[in-house]
């Protein structure tokens, strides 16, 4: 291994070497083509699929993707992992949609679903920063928590019956003038905030600290259980505006509305070039690996049978995360 | 780790000294089996009716979520984690319901219970292989994995169904003789006994808990840890074919749609048992406690009549409950 790193170090940098520091260093250049790749694929095995329309449809969905990735984004740059966020995104839209009938609206509704979504975040975060729990199975255990609570509340809210609020399905489904999602308006704020705290603020800095060297972290005096705490509700109440988005866009309220976007949301994070294991990666990446993901699933979705489908995503995502593996271990 | 090798170094001991270490090297343990009998106790209390009879009903309905903690044991001892173990059980309970419907009789059916376990085992080698090849994180790899295998199981099965021979649903279903001994605990101890127990004791034993604990010491005292990581993975998916057989015995059917609750479940049974999710500490026996006791919470919201959603919350609860106070008193003893 040593050996190995060494000699292509002395050689002068060959074309495989470059292609992987390019991936180390710019992960978002190779994604892009990949991006790019993927639609001139698209548009070759079904010419006339890519247009103004499909790429809007692709977007729309795609940020929603985006969102909760961003929740696997954080959580894993300090080396966490959030598994609840699927649960509690579930959790917030059902709950809104069961006010819309109630006094106060579906708006009161809101206001609630938020509080509980950064409630179970905060419940997470005391675990995993204070208690030290293992954020795998501290968040597994907070999402079964919301997951028979909003069970619950569906059987509770049976005779009052539940609704999308139009207003949230204008937002999820709605296109303004027919090319530019409306669930836009939601995302890039959302992003671009991410994206500068990250880059440019001390609590960015920190959680890529806390994931680098957590004792290295402590030493230098982050007050790592402050950070944790805040990221896992940041996480909790992100999941929960993914929740209403895909509400919205699917115009379905149901506890398990977005549970089937847990493990995509992990693997556009991974795509990303976010590294599992913490310290290493950010949230532009993310975006573009929510956007291959949504390409490929709609692609996959015309060509092949569902089996088929899943077959090939998988090996897709152990192929890139083994491309990204290589290209890190070898600087 | 050091407890295996304590005793080995010290073949002869005091019965009273033999006792007071394997209390002490499984406090965990054993303070889960007093919650279980309290647990118990408590059932017995809330529901009048629970017999010695409807502890195999327990047993049989807890058999495939057992072995899929003791598979998911192995592979987090072993420092890996393995998420595909549900998909890994619906492929696996899938073709042995088509291959059983297909061919009928009961020494075909023998012939693919044997064939089904070799299939558990080379899902779990891909897995290692992919593991140790890549260096992708376990978690990343199973979770894609577990969309392969779950996409091959609809292949096998579009919809549930198939058949399961009658020998193998006798296997599971009912007491063997005596109402205390369900017999699904009894294939559960069988197959402990044979796949875990003789590993554990080995030199491969060893590893498992070496590379766990410590890949780079493990590797300088030349524990061979890829190997033994891929073996863990094997042996992972061995466990799971047996899930996957058991799944198939308990309901007569294969469906191709993996049960998320399994993998979540069988990771939260294996912390609640005691195995570190760093890797290198623990064993099977815990997360066995720890199945139990979870399911018998859900039954016992269902005698109580308690809306049986609140048992899931109940579930998470205990889960982060016993952890955090486990961790805070770890963090306590540190610090003193």
């Amino acid at each position: 291994m040593t050996a190995a790193t060494g000699m292509a170090r002395d050689r002068a940098p060959s074309r495989s070497a470059a292609w992987r520091n390019l991936l180390r260093d710019y992960p978002l250049i190779p994604l892009t083509i990949l991006l790019v790749l993927l639609v001139l694929t698209v548009e070759l095995a079904r010419p006339g699929t890519v247009s103004a329309n499909w790429a809007a449809f692709t977007v729309r969905q795609a940020a929603i993707l985006a969102i909760l990735a961003a929740c696997q984004t954080l959580t894993m740059l300090t080396g966490g992992i959030d598994l609840s966020i699927g649960y509690i995104a579930s959790m917030a839209g059902f709950v809104t949609a069961t006010f819309v009938h109630q006094p106060g609206g579906w708006v009161f509704g809101l206001v609630v679903a938020l509080t509980a979504s950064a409630l179970a975040g905060l419940v997470s975060g005391i675990g995993i920063g204070i208690f030290r729990v293992h954020p795998l199975i501290m968040t597994l255990g907070m999402g079964l928590i919301v997951f028979g609570f909003s069970n619950v509340w569906q059987l509770q809210s049976v005779q009052t019956g539940a609704g999308v609020p139009p207003e949230l399905r204008t937002l999820g489904t709605g296109l303004t003038a027919d090319v530019i999602p409306n669930d836009l308006a939601v995302f890039v704020p959302v992003a671009v905030a991410l994206i500068l705290m990250l880059r440019r603020t001390g609590y960015g800095r920190m959680l890529y600290a806390i994931g680098d060297n957590p004792v290295a972290a402590r030493l230098s005096g982050v007050r790592s259980w402050q950070v944790l705490v805040v990221l896992y509700v940041l996480s909790a109440v992100l999941a929960a505006i993914a929740g209403l988005l895909q509400m919205g866009l699917s115009n379905t309220a149901s506890v398990t509305l977005v549970t089937p976007y847990l493990l995509p949301s992990v693997a556009a994070a991974v795509i990303g070039g976010t590294s599992i294991v913490g310290g290493r990666g950010g949230y532009s990446g993310t975006i573009v690996g929510a956007l291959i993901l949504t390409v490929l699933a709609g692609f996959l979705s015309i060509v092949l049978p569902e089996p088929w489908r899943q077959i090939v995503f998988g090996s897709i995502v152990v192929l890139v995360a083994a491309a990204y593996t290589r290209a890190t271990a070898a600087g | 780790m050091s407890a295996a090798t304590t005793r080995m170094d010290q073949p002869r001991q005091r019965p009273a000294d033999m006792i007071r270490a394997f209390g002490r090297d499984n406090t965990w343990t054993l303070g889960l089996l007093g919650f279980l009998a309290i647990l118990l106790a408590f059932t017995k209390f809330v529901n009048p009716n629970y017999s010695l009879g409807s502890l195999s009903s327990t047993a049989t309905s807890v058999l495939p979520l057992a072995l899929a903690a003791v598979a998911q044991a192995i592979v987090v001892i072993s420092g890996g984690i393995d998420l595909s173990i549900s998909a890994q059980m619906a492929l696996t309970s899938c073709v042995a319901a088509t291959m059983m419907k297909d061919h009928p009789g009961d020494g075909t059916a023998v012939a693919i219970v044997i064939g089904v376990i070799l299939l558990g085992m080379l899902l779990g080698a891909i897995n290692g292989a992919l593991v140790v090849l890549t260096k992708v994180p376990d978690i990343v790899v199973t979770l894609a994995t577990s969309f392969v295998f779950a996409g091959v199981a609809l292949l096998v099965r579009p919809a549930p169904g198939g058949s399961a021979a009658q020998w193998l649903k006798d296997l599971v279903v009912g007491p063997a003789g005596i109402d205390l001994l369900p017999k699904a605990a009894v294939v559960l101890v069988v197959i402990v006994a044979v796949v875990w127990i003789p590993v554990s004791r080995s030199r491969l034993g060893i590893s498992l808990y070496a590379i766990g604990s410590n890949p780079l010491a493990a590797f300088r005292s030349g524990v061979p840890v890829s190997r033994t990581k891929f073996i863990s993975y094997v042996l992972t998916g061995l466990v799971g074919a047996f899930a996957g057989l058991s799944l198939t015995a308990s309901t007569g059917i294969g469906s191709p749609v993996p049960e998320a609750t399994y993998v979540l479940i069988s990771i939260g049974a294996v912390v609640l048992g005691g195995v570190s999710l760093a890797g290198g500490i623990g064993g099977v026996f815990g997360p066995l406690v720890a199945v139990v006791v979870l399911q018998l919470i859900r039954d016992d919201m269902t005698f109580m009549r308690v809306n049986p959603n609140y048992g899931l919350v109940a579930q998470g609860f205990i889960l982060i409950g016993v952890l955090m106070a486990g961790s805070f008193i770890q963090i306590r003893r540190s610090r003193a």
